[in-house]
């Protein structure tokens, strides 16, 4: 009898998650959770300014106190060659400050004690002498005629500016532009914003003189790099160093870079021969680690009458912070925002980048994105809904018109990009029909006649999730695929590692719902490991929407290598040749007598007791996965709003989303990832973000200013399917954690933008506060919500 | 198991006084020898080894270190060990018992409630707390209850979902109390 493959957790079962048993019971195991006999405590002296240079020192006071063991400044580290460390983006950054602190929050001292109180009493004693130097703030000013250089510490660099880079065809986009009937302009800002998982980064370091060896326990989406990272920057043996990431109490991105708190805690360990525990504070995570966005668009688009696009023009200007260190493949320097327009048949586009060094911290770290895709698809249904507007076409309509066709992949978008499958008439359709389109525009009239601003905003695209392929996509030079090993006891329990890391997506259940699915193993049979680098086959890690379309991937090769291996077996156990054996799930039969079988079960009991002459004993094997392509999801985001032209107040009415994202392993997790970048797409749309004063002051330092929401103000949301399997990935699987992040903030702003229709509000820079929404009512024009130009 | 707390505060040699606390966690008497600047949330994560109760934002902002106190929630990173002095404390390790799981840790599970498990402790005591009031909740109630706890995985509507499941099943389990609560 055919197994049941959901019965057994394999794909499409909404199995409830393993890794919960633990977590319910408060026996999850993160960073701060981990005790090491004889433990000391690091804290860290952080600059209260901006740009200022470092005059003195005096760290006498800190070795009054009892309990200090160790102070270590910039000097200490410069003497040892660690003054610096490079980025995830071949720039070089600060361990602690040495010549000048070049944002505010940056690390300037540390000091290590008994306990986490004697530390920060030590931090207190430590009296540092700055002067000011002039702040700059954001790129208009880095690029102001009197504008300080920044990083005066790199050769050669004599200005503010990171780079330069374009993509994409110029000649052939000005001639689009040259026959348009309608240009459509649109300028915004994507406000810099923090990942902000609740758990904070930390590290423990435990460096053992007598084996040389080096244990860090940390907060890292990427162990493996960091291993490799370490290694380079400390100059130890990469087999000498054991990086393990226990649970993550979130990441979206924020814990993929190598910070300076993970470095000092490893020297100070060397230092001192004992175990170093760093747990960073909320505050030092909000101003000092990697945040995400911060880049200003200039968008045009060449439109015809009959409302096809004929062209898009792109040009960004992108806030990097005092150091260029952009989680992102090393070939692309904005990222991936010439992802933007892959859903719509665009024959031409054209973008220019440039980056700006501010006085802030640094980051660009993909955050709940992959690599700049959100600022992207912003952008990209930001000047979709203007330029619908321009033309007075309906914003459904006139996506319609432009979208890719069903029987029109794989597709080239503008900018170079292959995309995979998708249907994407149908997820508007689907959107629209579950929103009630033409009743709610019904509605809408209605309301306006009474003085009510209602409005409805959709947000439509496709983005690409999963890099590699390892020809286009590396980090640092080391190519991006990933892996996974599996072995297969005599009983038929197994054991899965894999080279990513989970943070709450949920891996130790989907993992083993993937072999169930290719080997008929019960799930509940497989256990799933990940995150130590001394057990776990090489990887990439977690970030970026990469895990299901290349590691899960690669657990689907390596569950059929088992199963390759297991045919051979099962020919042998059952007399025949394997050409006369066939399988169904969790079995192999003879063809012309099914009733002759043997199950994985017997099979692997016989790899370690009865394998055919000549053949090696054992059921196991590892697989690394280069992908053919990235997945390319599709996602219909819609919201409807009512705005309060009194207050400036807006209430969402419904939100309506429909993800594509091909076969759905465990829909249950998918699910749960929907929802919660929906509320991150609503958080940003409505709150969250992280500004600076003229003085480079950080606002948004702590959860009273750095505002997310609660359960109480973020909506429902009505969830919808469409599934189009991806035609390379092995289960047909695509990325989905980040696409509602991704496409969702469109939706928001776009139907407030909508309700403010007939106001000659083009534009209000996110988030949409109250505020600004009223001043945009009031004075009947655009709001920006750009930092604050210094004028004095 | 207090000794951590007892080793590195040197108080006679150096004149910080330190202060006897006595605890009833989770239904057990314990007790420590603290400074008096240490945090309600150190003394359970360190003191006591229950690192069930996590830290997240220091400011009372985020609710992770969220504990009852006396049969309320608080938030124990904003408030000092020595506060606790008699009272009684109930942290996520207090909510199962050794044979079964709190209705509210299945109803986190059955609902998908949960992601990346830092806030969930949190948020299910302050669930407990609301339902011990209030065994009839509307969504809106419970939206409410928990709009002290951030969490930035699920995005709410299952956490929701998951107190709702619980309610239910405790009414369920005990029907009289559907009439009770103090509300």
């Amino acid at each position: 009898m055919t197994l049941d493959e959901v019965k057994i957790g394999g794909l499409g079962a909404s199995r409830r998650r393993v890794e919960d048993n633990r977590f319910i019971r408060g026996k999850g195991n993160y960073v701060d959770d981990v005790v090491l006999p004889g433990m000391l405590h690091m804290e860290i002296v952080r600059s209260p300014l901006a740009h200022a240079r470092i005059k003195k020192i005096d760290i006498s006071g800190a070795y009054k106190i009892p309990g200090v063991r160790l102070v270590m400044t910039g000097e200490m580290m410069a003497a040892r060659n660690l003054g610096w460390m490079p980025t995830l983006s071949y720039d070089t950054q600060a361990i602690l400050a040495t010549d000048k602190v070049r944002f505010q929050g940056q690390e300037v001292a540390c000091v290590i004690a008994d306990d986490p109180y004697i530390a920060r009493d030590g931090c207190e004693a430590i009296v540092i002498e700055y002067e000011p130097l002039q702040p700059v703030v954001n790129p208009m000013q880095a690029v102001a005629p009197d504008a300080p250089l920044i990083r005066d510490d790199k050769v050669n660099q004599t200005d503010n500016i990171v780079f330069d880079w374009e993509v994409g065809d110029v000649i052939g986009t000005d001639q689009a532009f040259a026959e348009a009937d309608v240009v459509s302009e649109i300028d915004m800002h994507y406000p810099r914003s923090h990942p902000s998982p609740i758990e904070a980064c930390g590290s423990i370091a435990d460096y053992d003189r007598s084996t040389s060896k080096l244990t860090v326990y940390m907060t890292t989406q990427a162990p493996h790099i960091i291993r490799a990272a370490v290694s380079l920057v400390a100059e130890l043996p990469e087999h000498m160093i054991r990086i393990i990431s226990p649970d993550l109490g979130g990441g979206f991105g924020n814990k993929v870079p190598v910070y300076p708190g993970y470095v000092m805690s490893i020297l100070a360990s060397i230092l001192l021969e004992q175990p170093v525990k760093w747990i960073e504070d909320k505050s030092g995570n909000l101003i000092s680690t990697g945040f995400g966005r911060d880049v200003y668009l200039k968008g045009q688009m060449a439109l015809r009458n009959d409302g096809k696009i004929l062209g898009v023009r792109m040009h960004t200007d992108s806030d990097h912070g005092a150091f260029f260190a952009d989680a992102q493949p090393s070939k692309f320097k904005i990222g991936l925002m010439h992802s933007a327009f892959a859903c719509y048949d665009i024959p031409n586009a054209h973008l220019t980048a440039r980056g700006y060094y501010t006085n802030k911290a640094p980051g660009g770290v993909a955050y709940r994105c992959s690599f700049r895709v959100t600022e992207a698809m912003f952008f990209q249904e930001r000047m979709v809904q203007a330029a619908a507007d321009d033309l007075g076409m309906d914003q459904a309509e006139f996506r319609r018109k432009n979208f890719v066709r069903d029987d029109d992949f794989p597709h080239r978008t503008p900018f170079g990009f292959l995309t995979d499958s998708g249907q994407y008439e149908k997820c508007l359709d689907v959107g629209l029909e579950a929103i009630g389109y033409d009743d709610f525009l019904k509605q809408k009239e209605e309301a306006a006649a009474r003085g009510r601003l209602l409005g409805i905003g959709i947000s439509t695209m496709t983005e690409p999730l999963g890099a590699g392929n390892s020809r286009e996509y590396d980090i640092l030079g080391i190519k991006m695929f990933d892996s996974a090993e599996l072995r297969v006891h005599m009983t038929g329990k197994a054991i899965l590692r894999t080279g990513a890391k989970t943070q709450g997506q949920g891996h130790e259940t989907t993992w083993a719902q993937i072999v169930a699915h290719e080997l008929g193993i019960p799930a509940e049979d497989v256990v799933v490991e990940e995150g130590d680098t001394d057990t776990a086959p090489f990887g990439m890690g977690t970030y970026a929407s990469r895990s299901t379309p290349v590691a899960g991937a690669a657990v689907s090769m390596v569950s059929r290598k088992i199963r390759a291996k297991s045919r051979k077996i099962a020919a042998h156990l059952l007399e025949v040749s394997e050409e006369d054996i066939d399988w169904e799930l969790g079995r192999f039969y003879v063809r012309s007598a099914p009733d002759r079988g043997v199950t994985i079960q017997e099979c692997a009991m016989a790899a370690y007791s009865n394998v055919p002459d000549g053949m090696e004993p054992g059921l196991e094997n590892n697989a690394y996965y280069d992908p053919p392509n990235l997945t390319w999801p599709f996602a219909c985001y819609i919201a409807t709003v009512e705005v309060d032209p009194l207050t400036g107040v807006w209430d969402v009415l419904r939100v309506v989303a429909v993800d594509d994202c091909g076969v759905r392993i465990n829909p249950m997790i998918v699910e749960g990832q929907i929802m919660g970048g929906l509320t991150e797409a609503y958080a940003m749309a409505n709150m969250q973000f992280i500004t600076f004063d003229a003085d480079g002051n950080c606002v948004g330092g702590n959860y009273m200013d750095y505002l997310l929401p609660t359960a109480w103000e973020t909506p429902g949301f009505e969830l919808h399917e469409v599934v189009t399997p991806c035609p390379h990935h092995p289960i047909g699987a695509k990325g989905i954690g980040e696409c509602a992040t991704v496409g969702g903030p469109a939706a928001f702003v776009n139907a407030v933008i909508d309700a403010l229709k007939g106001t000659g509000v083009r534009n209000i820079d996110m988030p949409l506060l109250p505020d600004r929404v009223y001043e945009a009512v009031t004075q009947h024009h655009d709001v920006s919500g750009a930092p604050p130009v210094k004028t004095d | 198991m207090t000794s951590l707390f007892e080793e590195v505060a040197p108080s006679e040699d150096d004149n910080i006084p330190v202060r006897r606390v006595e605890v009833r966690l989770n239904g057990e008497r314990r007790a420590a020898k603290v400074e008096p600047r240490l945090l309600l949330a150190h003394l359970i994560r360190q003191g006591f080894q229950l690192t069930g109760t996590h830290t997240g934002c220091d400011t009372t902002n985020c609710g992770a270190c969220t504990v009852l106190f006396d049969g309320e929630p608080v938030k124990s990173c904003t408030m000092l060990a020595v506060q606790a002095h008699g009272h009684e404390v109930t942290t996520v390790e207090g909510l199962a018992t050794a044979s079964e799981l709190h209705p509210i840790q299945e109803g986190f599970k059955d609902e998908h409630g949960l992601q990346c498990g830092f806030c969930t402790p949190g948020m299910m005591l302050a669930a407990k707390a609301l339902l011990d009031h209030n065994p009839n909740p509307t969504e809106d109630d419970v939206r409410w209850a928990l709009s002290g706890n951030l969490c930035r995985c699920t995005g709410y509507q299952n956490i929701v979902k998951a107190v709702l499941w619980a309610a239910e099943k405790l009414r369920d389990a005990d029907p009289g109390a559907a009439e009770g609560g103090d509300e």
